[in-house]
């Protein structure tokens, strides 16, 4: 059965220009219960990979440079 | 046949699996009680933020307090929430050291509200004691926890799912095989003790959103302790005894009741009056919440708009710190103010949780199950309503009875290498193959068949053709397709969520009665029947391979119930609806 990819709307924002991933971070990548945050092969920076967030927010409280942003996913805006 | 050579295996004495609640509190006490043992913690997110409290908590929904309840108290409270289907031993383990564990934890720097004299400032929210202690600073808990793992020196795994119990040729649990979420490595552990910690099986229906994530309980636990324990041929209990709750619409948290309660919030219709007696959720105060969201006064709402300012100050400051802190923004996206309207509340999708129910893999008083040498604590084994404390306490039980039943162990288990393999290839078939079907949308379907044909109210022949849809998914396994390691414990999750949706049908069409409110409203056997129906319902695997069930009688009762206790939950309803 062949796949198709979707395009998904994601609610956890990682600002790059204050992420320090480059120097060795991985907090939110570290706490985040369901493995979603991953680093960002082109720009080194973490990010959301997989659409499937609790918006539980230890990502966004534990990142040392406020760096993450957990929206609410749309479905449930 | 040997363990393949290939597949790393750690020996540990006692092997803990799920780093949440209960999880650390065994670790830990495994190591308090014998520190010659060594204890592995395997978590497969990351111990320091994993579970239910990942984010702390809002308070304990069960305290057992002197000077406020009784064990006995507590024990008849529960009986009769639960309509006189508990082994009272066991929630009387929890009550008798419930103050103890509270304590302990004081004691470890958890800070629980007190009032004026230093006494601990407990809340009335059941239907007939008082029990609701706040913890406004909750949002630690994690962090003291996960401090003494360190000083005990417990031995943490993390990102490491666990998918099957491990048993030696007499039958003892004797570790498990576990999968890297992040590489797909397939490790064993080999133990002489197993504790099973994993949390509610939260993602068995589908939330009212469709957000296969959005649900009430941390997505992270799914039902693998449930779908391990079943396939290492425990019993499990009280499935069709579902966890149903009264959320936050759409965003699926708690609303909650049991902080806005005593600060004088309550559920209500769209008139704005009260409906229930009490907001203690029980499957009676469910059903009548059901019957007021179907009505013409429906849907149901939070009240809070009646309240003072400094009382809804307050109320935000919990509810938008701890638990579930993104709550506030969720209302900031949504315009809800709670000083100005009420906010909608919904039921939420069905799960297995004896933390919030009664559903769950069998325990006794001692957190055995009845496979030697697997203990079980925590929102995944068969205690009522235990909630956060009681994990801690049952944490405790098993940490302490683990570490006597591995310390009496001199081998080393022997393991089936043959099982070992077969297991490897199970797990890593999806990964092989060039492409098929993703666990999201194999997932879906589950769940979009569970709240179709198992959400109550129950209808006997929906449950049959949910179960006859669960089989023809059966099918389908074969064709599960992952494109990376990720997707691939997606897709070991899915078979568990397949296991534990098939034991929801079965166990519900086995008992042909009503009970436990909506947990178990079968239309077509409305009324309730305790003549045949006085007694547990176990599930297991027989030795060929089928699911099935049959009734655990109830043991005798050690704290009598008189006739009109026995009543106090069936009058949930206000009598006359008043205005508020
Ligand atoms: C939103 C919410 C609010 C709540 N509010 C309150 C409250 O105010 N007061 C109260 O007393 N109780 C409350 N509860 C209940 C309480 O939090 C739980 O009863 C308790 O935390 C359960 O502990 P546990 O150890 O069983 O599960 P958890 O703490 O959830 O831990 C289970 C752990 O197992 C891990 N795991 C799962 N499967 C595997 C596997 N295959 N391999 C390895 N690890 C695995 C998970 O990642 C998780 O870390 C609330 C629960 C929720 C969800
Ligand atoms: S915690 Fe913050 S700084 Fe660290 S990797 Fe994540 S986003 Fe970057
Ligand atoms: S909000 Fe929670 S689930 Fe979502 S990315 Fe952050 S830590 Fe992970």
């Amino acid at each position: 059965m062949p796949i198709a990819t979707h395009a998904t709307s994601i609610p956890v924002v990682v600002d790059e220009d204050k992420c320090i991933a480059d120097k060795g971070c991985r907090v939110c990548i570290d706490v985040c219960p369901l493995d979603v945050l991953w680093i960002n092969e082109a720009t080194g920076k973490a990010h959301m990979r997989y659409d499937e967030c609790w918006y539980c927010m230890p990502c966004e409280v534990d990142c040392p440079t406020k760096a993450v942003k957990v929206n609410i996913p749309y479905l449930l805006r | 046949m040997n363990i393949p050579s290939d597949i790393p295996v750690t020996d540990v004495d006692v092997l803990v699996i799920g780093g949440g609640t209960a999880g650390p509190m065994a670790s830990v006490t495994v190591k308090e009680k014998n520190p010659q043992l060594s204890v592995m913690l395997l978590e497969k997110a990351n111990v320091k933020r994993s579970g239910a409290i990942s984010m702390g908590m809002d308070g304990l929904n069960n305290a057992v307090i002197p000077g406020h309840a009784t064990p006995e108290q507590y024990v008849k409270e529960i009986t009769v929430a639960n309509d006189g289907v508990v082994q009272q031993k066991s929630v009387m383990a929890y009550a008798e050291r419930s103050f103890e564990m509270i304590e302990q934890l004081d004691n470890w720097g958890v800070h629980f509200q007190k009032d004026e004299t230093g006494d601990y400032d407990v809340k009335k929210v059941h239907h007939m004691g008082t029990y609701v202690l706040p913890m406004p600073e909750g949002h630690n808990v994690k962090k003291i926890l996960y401090r003494r793992q360190r000083k005990h020196r417990v031995i943490v795994e993390n990102r490491y799912q666990a998918t099957r119990i491990l048993k030696d040729k007499q039958g003892r649990a004797s570790g498990c095989i576990a999968l890297s979420t992040r590489t797909a490595e397939v490790i064993v552990i080999r133990a002489k003790a197993v504790i099973l910690c994993t949390g509610a099986a939260g993602r068995i229906g589908l939330p009212a959103s469709g957000y296969l994530f959005g649900t009430y309980e941390n997505p992270a636990n799914c039902g693998d302790g449930h779908a391990m324990a079943y396939h290492a041929g425990a019993e499990l209990s009280n499935l069709e005894c579902f966890q149903i709750n009264p959320l936050l619409k759409d965003y699926n948290g708690p609303a909650c009741a049991y902080v806005t309660g005593p600060l004088g919030g309550f559920t209500a219709n769209a008139h704005g009056q009260r409906f229930i007696e009490c907001d203690y959720w029980s499957g009676q105060m469910m059903l009548e919440f059901f019957r007021e969201l179907e009505s013409g006064s429906g849907p149901v709402f939070l009240k809070l708009d009646h309240l003072a300012e400094e009382t809804i100050q307050e109320i935000e400051h919990v509810l938008h710190s701890n638990e579930r802190p993104s709550r506030g923004r969720f209302h900031d996206v949504r315009g809800n103010d709670y000083r100005h309207k009420m906010v909608e509340m919904h039921i939420s999708e069905i799960g297995f949780c004896s933390g919030h129910s009664a559903s769950g893999v069998y325990i006794n008083e001692k957190g055995e199950t009845t496979v030697p040498g697997l203990y079980g604590a925590g929102d995944m084994a068969s205690v009522p309503h235990n909630y956060m404390l009681g994990a801690f306490v049952y944490g405790k039980i098993c940490g302490e009875n683990a570490a006597e039943f591995a310390a009496a162990r001199n081998d080393i288990p022997e393991l089936d290498g043959a099982f070992i393999e077969q297991e490897r290839q199970r797990l890593l078939a999806p990964l092989q193959r060039e492409d098929g079907i993703p666990p999201n949308q194999m997932e879906y379907k589950i769940r979009r068949i569970v709240n179709d044909y198992l959400q109550p109210p129950k209808v006997t022949r929906k449950m049959e053709i949910a179960l006859q849809r669960f089989r023809e998914i059966r099918q389908d396994l074969p064709y599960l397709y992952a494109r990376d390691p990720h997707e691939l414990f997606r897709a070991v999750e899915t078979q568990h969520i397949l296991d534990c949706a098939e034991m929801a049908a079965v166990a519900s069409l086995y008992r042909t009665e009503s009970r436990w409110g909506l947990y178990h409203y079968r239309v077509d056997f409305p009324e309730r029947n305790d003549q045949d129906w006085f007694c547990h319902v176990q599930l297991h695997k027989t030795s060929d391979g089928a699911m099935t069930c049959y009734k655990r009688p109830i043991e005798p009762y050690i704290v009598a119930l008189d006739d009109k206790e026995k009543q106090a939950y069936n009058q949930l309803r206000v009598k006359k609806a008043v205005n508020a």
